[in-house]
């Protein structure tokens, strides 16, 4: 499943995929809990009794916002997010 | 002299936004028969829904307003379908709650995101070869995809913006002083389809309608206009994840004519379409997950 965690507004559409067929056996051994310099993400266990990560509700409001720091403008070349997940199962939609 | 004017009128005030609660039972069927009666309850932002399932078919549903209180409204919306069915609260074996007031059910056995129910629900109510799924809530739009067993693939919900929900549709229906049933029907009365108001944001398309009025058009383009803002705002979700044959739409404004056409005209497909009320998509999800969970711990015991 892709969980597309989000928003769409005025100033663009903001999202982070993460596709949890990808994440369910995770060989970076979770890594995204702690790559975030937010610590924006966290496990939790879906509706199909994966354990699998997700951006926390507190975030999902706010990206724009919370991920900027890790974006170019911020110095960064690579989001620290996707590198740390080896799988490939994270990537943002700006 | 004014305040005199002005008594009648405020007495008269309507509420044009308020749509028809209704409950059903299936009455050939009894369900003292079953062998597994589950119930689902979804509290949403502004309707909440009880949907009782007997051996994993619909048997009935109430669906009414949320009131200020998720448990109550919970509460509220199980007990009309009691009520009507002879039914008791001990009678139902397995409760699942979902929606955004989910975690306030007091009497569910479990909670579902609303996302997995409403894939689970359109699967019911549009068959196995319902792919897409657009839920147009309240006070939020999810786009769905999901495979033939209804279960999700990809997902988005946007819940931060109240352009393409329910909730616009009120806020227009109070502005035009129509009621929000003949909204749909209204938009169709038009000689020329009007540009869409802005798609980006209620307020502002709440002014741009207004200045719209100020500048001759009729309530129905009006209404025209915004439908079609509302059509294109959805759509945009959509190709987010992408659109298959199979497209159902669930949530009250799939009752909406004048938004589901349009929707149909930019997507260039037919919705698939359902006798069942589009708005108890994810209680009867909820209702059915509580089934396949009962059906689960049966197997295990």
């Amino acid at each position: 499943m892709i969980a597309n965690n989000g928003y769409k507004d005025g100033s663009g559409e903001f999202y982070i995929s993460i596709d949890t067929d990808k994440c369910i056996d995770c060989s970076a051994d979770r890594a995204c809990l702690t790559a975030c310099p937010k610590g924006m993400f966290e496990i939790i266990t879906d509706d199909y009794d994966d354990e699998v990560a997700c951006v926390k509700k507190s975030f999902t409001r706010s990206l724009a916002f919370d991920c900027s720091e890790c974006k170019p403008s911020g110095g960064y070349t690579t989001l620290p997010c996707t590198s740390a997940c080896t799988p490939g199962a994270i990537k943002h939609s700006w | 002299m004014s305040a005199e004017l002005a008594t009648p009128a405020a007495e008269e005030k309507k509420e044009f936004w308020r749509w028809q609660e209704n409950t059903w039972f299936d009455e050939s069927k009894n369900w003292r028969d079953a062998k597994i009666i589950t119930c689902g309850i979804d509290v949403g932002s502004v309707s909440s829904q009880a949907v009782i399932c007997c051996d994993g078919e619909l048997f009935g549903y109430n669906s009414m307003r949320t009131g200020n209180n998720s448990p109550d409204s919970a509460k509220n919306a199980l007990q009309g379908i009691l009520d009507k069915t002879g039914m008791k609260l001990e009678d139902i074996h397995y409760t699942v709650g979902t929606g955004y007031g989910r975690v306030n059910v007091p009497f569910a056995n479990k909670a579902v995101t609303e996302i997995a129910c409403h894939a689970r629900g359109a699967n019911y109510m549009g068959g196995s070869k319902v792919r897409t799924i657009l839920d147009m809530g309240g006070q939020d739009c999810k786009a769905i995809h999901c495979d033939e067993r209804g279960k999700v693939t990809n997902f988005l919900m946007n819940d931060k913006c109240a352009a393409g929900t329910g909730r616009g549709m009120e806020v227009i229906a109070d502005l035009m002083q129509i009621p929000i049933a003949n909204l749909g029907p209204r938009s169709f009365d038009v000689e020329t389809e009007p540009e869409a108001v802005s798609s980006i944001c209620v307020v502002f398309a709440k002014s741009e309608a207004l200045a719209l009025l100020k500048a001759g058009y009729t309530k129905n383009m009006v209404i025209a206009a915004y439908c079609q803002a509302m059509a294109e705002r959805v759509v945009s979700l959509l190709e987010r994840i992408g659109v298959e044959e199979g497209f159902f739409i669930t949530g009250g404004i799939a009752k909406n004519p004048g938004v589901v056409k349009r929707i149909e005209r930019l997507l260039g497909i037919q919705a698939v379409e359902t006798k069942i009320d589009s708005q108890i998509a994810g209680a009867l999800g909820a209702s059915l997950f509580a089934y396949t969970l009962m059906q689960k711990q049966a197997k295990a015991a």
